[in-house]
């Protein structure tokens, strides 16, 4: 069990490798990897069920990045827990790397291929309805954008997703309220976002998405989603973490300059220093 | 007598087989288990059969996460849609990410006759046949439907296949002894004047095409591809070499089928006189099949006249 203290250094670890990985690259997703960087952490070091040394563990649980192109965090998560080594990430990006812009199922860790939007959701139904045939246990975790709402074959797999009784399905929406061109209000508006999906038949949590405590008790799943499965809104911030990213749409997939890099990480360091002092006045387990 | 079978429920027949020994064989429909002649499938296997209601895109998407899971999916939903509006999850939920997925696109072709272009699909082989790690088959009969569908459910990997609605005069005997071997053509008939190659419903019409040839003392070749990708090259060589010059028959676009496919491998290693029929650039004019393929020239006469012009060409005569 990972403490929420260990669950926030390792988020801002994650944010420091994922910046220097994009910066390296010259290029990435980076305002989206920011902002589902604490949900990622939140699923991978603390609920989902999975082993880095037997990536096809037949029980495990499975994880499908329907919003494929903020991949960068995931890379850097699936290398921290041993999937494939640190040193690759230097790849990322580069001429004949498995670590491509999306995910790729070449890579030990990953379950499908994703990049086109709207495709992951009917996957981990077919995913979550093969374990209720099959009387099998585990959980499938579908993380989706919020633009990405706007396609509608999403709405297509939330019909079948409660049709078939599938509370082993969690999907999650990243709710930065960014897209590339700019507020997703503005682009294709998508509130009352909650009571689609309650239309739609799902167990709806919204909670803060860089708040641990919200995000485990809800990712952990809950009686009452008994028969339904289950939309975690996680309101986040793009670009979290990050002062002059935040918020900010052509951070989308900006990359950031030497001394922004430098500016970053001392942000994120800052961050790192006031958790030690937090650790000292308490101990409080996830 | 005629054949009053359909293939689709020959197909359904050998999955009620399958299914029998193998609990990870499924079944899943748009809508369309009436239609795909599943709905025995659906009844005696509930446990084994999906329902998507009328969403095309998500039931390629659920098969896909199925097969991920270890099942062996066969998605039946027509043709004309599966191969147009779920393309993208049939080329990243299934070809990319490399999930055992049997893609059925029934009443393929036009087969729904009057419905119109909408409810056509001759753009299908196309399509699928330029996605990296798809198998793309279409068998002649029933009992080519039958072999065919044992045969790719133990083949790994993602395979479309396109069969029609109505039921097809038979190409083989019941009792025939041959295994269906995926991309591997079947030589129907020996000949040596030159050769007719087609795949699904023409490989009849290709038949009978060498039976009047024969009359005049042409012997006319006759190739079942019933797999047109992965391609059997060797064969179209062969026929290239041996035979002289060649005529494909299908029931598809004149542009990126399986003549297309043929002039790709004879264009580059034995360029020999071809004629590609098939259905023009144009909506499909409305009729049953046989009327169509005959308003197109796909008809035993019509591929006789065409073979002697050819022949004419490159020296043959008609004894």
């Amino acid at each position: 069990m990972a403490t929420v203290l260990e669950l926030k250094r390792k988020s801002l670890q994650i944010r420091k490798e994922l910046l220097t990985m994009i910066h390296g690259a010259k290029g990435g997703h980076t305002g989206g990897s920011l902002s589902n960087a604490d949900i990622l952490t939140a699923l991978y070091y603390e609920v989902m069920k999975h082993d880095p040394h037997h990536p096809k563990l037949p029980d495990r649980d499975r994880f499908v990045a329907s919003k494929g192109h903020c991949v960068e965090s995931l890379w850097c998560i699936l290398a921290d827990l041993g999937y494939f080594p640190q040193e690759e990430l230097a790849t990322f990006s580069q001429f004949g790397t498995r670590l491509i812009g999306h995910p790729n199922n070449k890579v030990p860790g990953i379950e499908m291929n994703t990049g086109a939007l709207g495709h992951g959701l009917a996957v981990s139904v077919g995913m979550a309805l093969a374990a209720k045939r099959d009387g099998k246990s585990y959980r499938v975790f579908c993380l989706m954008g919020d633009g990405e709402q706007a396609e509608g074959s999403i709405w297509e797999a939330a019909m079948a997703g409660a049709h078939y009784k599938l509370d082993n399905l969690v999907g999650i929406i990243d709710r930065n309220r960014l897209q590339i061109s700019g507020s997703t209000e503005d682009v294709m508006a998508l509130e009352p976002l909650d009571r689609k999906w309650e239309a739609f038949g799902w167990h709806v949590v919204t909670v803060d998405g860089h708040d641990y405590d919200e995000l485990l008790k809800a990712l952990r799943g809950s009686p009452e989603a008994d028969g339904k499965p289950t939309l975690v809104l996680a309101n986040t911030i793009k670009g979290k973490g990050v002062s002059f990213a935040e918020n900010k749409p052509e951070w989308h997939h900006h990359v950031p300059s030497d001394d922004q890099l430098k500016q970053a990480h001392e942000e994120l360091d800052a961050a790192l220093a006031a958790l030690e002092g937090e650790e000292e006045r308490s101990g409080t387990h996830a | 007598m005629p054949n009053t079978i359909p293939n689709r429920q020959a197909m359904c027949e050998a999955l009620l087989e399958l299914a029998e020994s193998d609990r990870d064989i499924m079944v899943l429909a748009s809508d369309s288990r009436g239609s795909a002649a599943m709905a025995p499938f659906a009844k005696r296997y509930p446990e084994q059969f999906v329902e998507t209601g009328i969403a095309e895109q998500n039931i390629v998407g659920i098969a896909a996460g199925l097969a991920h899971s270890g099942k062996t999916p066969f998605v039946t939903s027509p043709a004309c849609f599966l191969s147009m509006r779920s393309i993208e999850q049939i080329k990243v939920d299934v070809a990319y990410s490399g999930t055992n997925v049997k893609l059925v696109g029934i009443s393929g072709g036009i087969s729904y006759g009057a419905l119109g272009m909408s409810h056509h699909s001759v753009q299908d082989i196309a399509v699928t046949r330029a996605i990296p790690g798809l198998a793309v088959v279409l068998p002649a009969d029933r009992h080519e439907t039958k072999k065919m569908t044992k045969a790719i459910a133990e083949y790994e990997g993602g395979v479309y296949v396109r069969i029609g609605r109505n039921p097809v005069e038979d190409v083989y005997e019941e009792n025939d002894d041959r295994e269906f071997v995926l991309g591997k053509a079947v030589r129907l008939k020996d000949g040596t004047d030159l050769t007719l190659i087609a795949a699904g419903e023409t490989v009849r019409v290709a038949l009978d095409a060498a039976e009047l040839l024969a009359q005049d003392g042409i012997r006319a070749r006759v190739l079942n591809m019933h797999t047109i990708k992965p391609l059997d090259e060797e064969a179209i060589v062969a026929a290239a070499e041996e035979t002289g010059a060649i005529i494909t028959l299908e029931e598809h676009s004149v542009f990126g089928g399986l003549g297309a496919a043929v002039a790709e491998v004879t264009a580059q290693h034995c360029p020999v006189p071809l004629r590609i029929l098939g259905i023009p650039d144009e909506p499909a004019i409305a009729g049953k099949t046989a009327e169509v393929f005959r308003h197109y020239g796909i008809s035993a006469e019509h591929v006789k006249e065409l073979a002697e012009q050819l022949l004419k060409r490159t020296g043959v005569q008609a004894k």
